[in-house]
């Protein structure tokens, strides 16, 4: 990244330790959320972004992390952080693995199918079973914690610890795609047939990626989990897979930043047209809304949101270059 | 062709998809410091026969041996760390790279190392100057620094024969690495070829026939999957069957 985008992901983040400081009790909350789900969408823009996979099932890892907090949890005390995290991420990744090893056999819109496949079977584990609570889900009793150092329930600390984990998968995904690794999964996203004709074997860098990226989501799902003390099977549906996917292309595929901002616009966006104060009684119908939103900046912002100021620079050129063409003196029209 | 020099072959290969016979028991041989061209019609089999030599197609019969040890099992990327480099039709290079990345990328698959997988790409001296050396004998090194997209077709190709001379490979297949250059860019890779013949074994798929003439040291002929001829260029140029079969005479 240049240093300009560094320092606009520098001044965001610095933005939100100062919001949690001074923002009412909804807004921590909802900044809460927001951070949470731009973990989930940083995990994806690993595979999506970085390596050219399409998975339409992180919802799985993400949900996995959700119910190993709540399962794993003893319900007469709270679970050590240190101990409770590292297993959630350990179970989503153990699943990506499973998940990998044989998706990532296949191509394209197979591939893309199967990744779905395997979230709905594991939506439909908790969904009709008595594992996961069926559809009313399940309550975490006591918040994780660190001794006195760190307790998840309080909405501050909550907040900060969010942060902290966002910062931390940014940090760790902007270094990995500085690494030999991320080159190597730069260039299978690109096209890799040169990149096995060059000598790799592609194949375990994309389940590398497959899992980091499902373990990753595990946080999330923890950080989800820990945040609403709640965990239902509609977070591991298929509409969460698109939400996550969603996210990120309105954001900007191939930035770690997109993954940010579009978590950020998809939520706030999502408020906003739920909002009965702006919309009345239509604010019932948001999904409308939304979805129309959503396609017109799709649609307007081929780059993502991310890519707004290379569109406007674009655009000044464009306009600088027709006026200095239809200039007196300056063309071939007004030389004599 | 000394029995020494040959780094590689292909042995009665064949490769039939249904009822289409792509290759039909074609062998061919190249050697240390020599161009082998296969020259043929659109359809002749030509791309088939370096996919199958590279790896990255399995014939349907035949075997492929390199330095006289059957690959034919191997994968392609196994191939290619044992020295068989090759460049494609296309570009394949990785545009938003700059061209020292994409040859610091192909060198890195020489030296893939599961317990430095974190380290920075740029810091790792080893890939640098594997990437640098293809640039120098390549003659892009000026432009190492260039976004790879940004570079005229003719330096394109010329950063495809990097790209697989930072693998250091002792095979090089090269299909149509003269593909849409104009004249003055047609000179400058046939002199880099000239160059690299006395370093590599080179396998060399063409369309132009006055390029193909003046490099190759042998030229197979392929039609409809089956070699007509297998010789010198001269005798290649007086060869009947090959005037009737691919230069149109009667």
């Amino acid at each position: 990244m240049r240093a300009s985008k560094w320092i606009f992901v520098l001044a965001c983040f610095a933005a939100l330790a100062v919001f949690g400081q001074v923002g009412s009790r909804f807004g921590v909350d909802l900044a809460t959320k927001i951070m949470v789900l731009a973990v989930f969408a940083l995990s994806l823009e690993l595979l999506v972004g970085m390596t050219g996979l399409v998975c339409f099932g992180q919802a799985a890892f993400f949900g996995i992390g959700a119910y190993a907090t709540v399962l794993l949890a003893p319900p007469d005390g709270p679970a050590s952080i240190l101990v409770l995290l590292p297993l959630c991420m350990l179970l989503a990744g153990a699943y990506a693995l499973v998940v990998g090893a044989l998706s990532l056999r296949t191509q394209g819109v197979y591939f893309i199918m199967v990744t779905l496949a395997f979230a709905q079977m594991a939506y439909y584990v908790v969904h009709d079973t008595p594992l996961g609570g069926g559809t009313d889900g399940i309550y975490l009793m006591v918040k994780p914690s660190l001794g006195r150092w760190l307790d998840l329930d309080n909405a501050q600390t909550l907040y900060r610890f969010t942060l902290a984990c966002l910062i931390g998968c940014f940090g760790f995904l902007a270094l990995l795609g500085r690494s030999k690794f991320g080159r190597a999964l730069a260039g299978i996203r690109v096209n890799e047939q040169r990149m096995r004709a060059t000598g790799f074997s592609t194949y375990p860098y994309k389940l590398a990626a497959f899992v980091i990226s499902g373990a990753l989501a595990g946080l999330a799902g923890f950080l989800f989990a820990v945040k609403d003390g709640f965990v239902n099977p509609e977070m591991m549906s298929w509409h969460m897979s698109g939400e996550v996917l969603i996210m990120i292309i309105l954001g900007g595929l191939g930035h770690l930043r997109g993954a940010l901002i579009g978590a950020f616009a998809f939520v706030l966006l999502q408020e906003f047209f739920k909002s009965e104060a702006v919309f009345g009684e239509f604010a019932k119908h948001w999904h409308l809304g939304l979805g129309l939103a959503i396609i017109a900046s799709v649609a307007v912002l081929p780059r993502g949101l991310v890519g707004i100021p290379g569109q406007i620079a674009e655009r000044l050129r464009g306009a600088r270059a027709g006026s200095l063409r239809t200039a007196p003196g300056r063309g071939g029209h007004g030389a004599g | 062709m000394a029995q020494a020099d040959i780094l590689l072959s292909g042995q009665g290969i064949s490769r039939r998809w249904g009822g289409l016979s792509a290759l039909d028991d074609v062998s061919i041989d190249v050697a240390r410091g020599s161009v082998h061209a296969v020259i043929g019609t659109n359809g002749a089999g030509k791309s088939t026969l370096v996919n199958i030599l590279s790896g990255e197609l399995a014939p349907s019969s035949g075997r492929v041996l390199l330095r006289g040890q059957d690959v034919s099992h191997w994968s392609q990327p196994r191939r290619a760390r044992a020295g068989v480099g090759r460049s494609y039709q296309r570009n394949t290079i990785y545009p938003s790279f700059s061209v020292q990345e994409n040859c610091r990328l192909a060198a890195q698959a020489m030296h893939q190392q599961a317990w430095a997988w974190w380290r920075a790409a740029v810091r790792c001296p080893v890939t640098t100057q594997a990437a640098d050396a293809a640039l120098e004998k390549s003659g892009l090194q000026a432009l190492a620094q260039r976004q790879a997209g940004l570079l005229s077709h003719g330096q394109k190709r010329q950063l495809e024969i990097a790209m697989c001379l930072a693998t250091t490979p002792d095979v090089l297949l090269l299909d149509e690495p003269l593909a849409g250059m104009g004249a003055e860019e047609t000179e400058r890779m046939l002199a880099l070829l000239q160059a690299l013949k006395a370093e590599h074994a080179m396998l060399l798929i063409e369309h132009d026939m006055d390029a193909v003439f003046r490099v190759a040291d042998v030229i197979t002929v392929l039609v409809n999957g089956q070699v007509i001829a297998c010789d010198k260029p001269q005798e290649v140029r007086n060869n009947a069957q090959v005037r009737v079969a691919y230069l149109g005479e009667h």
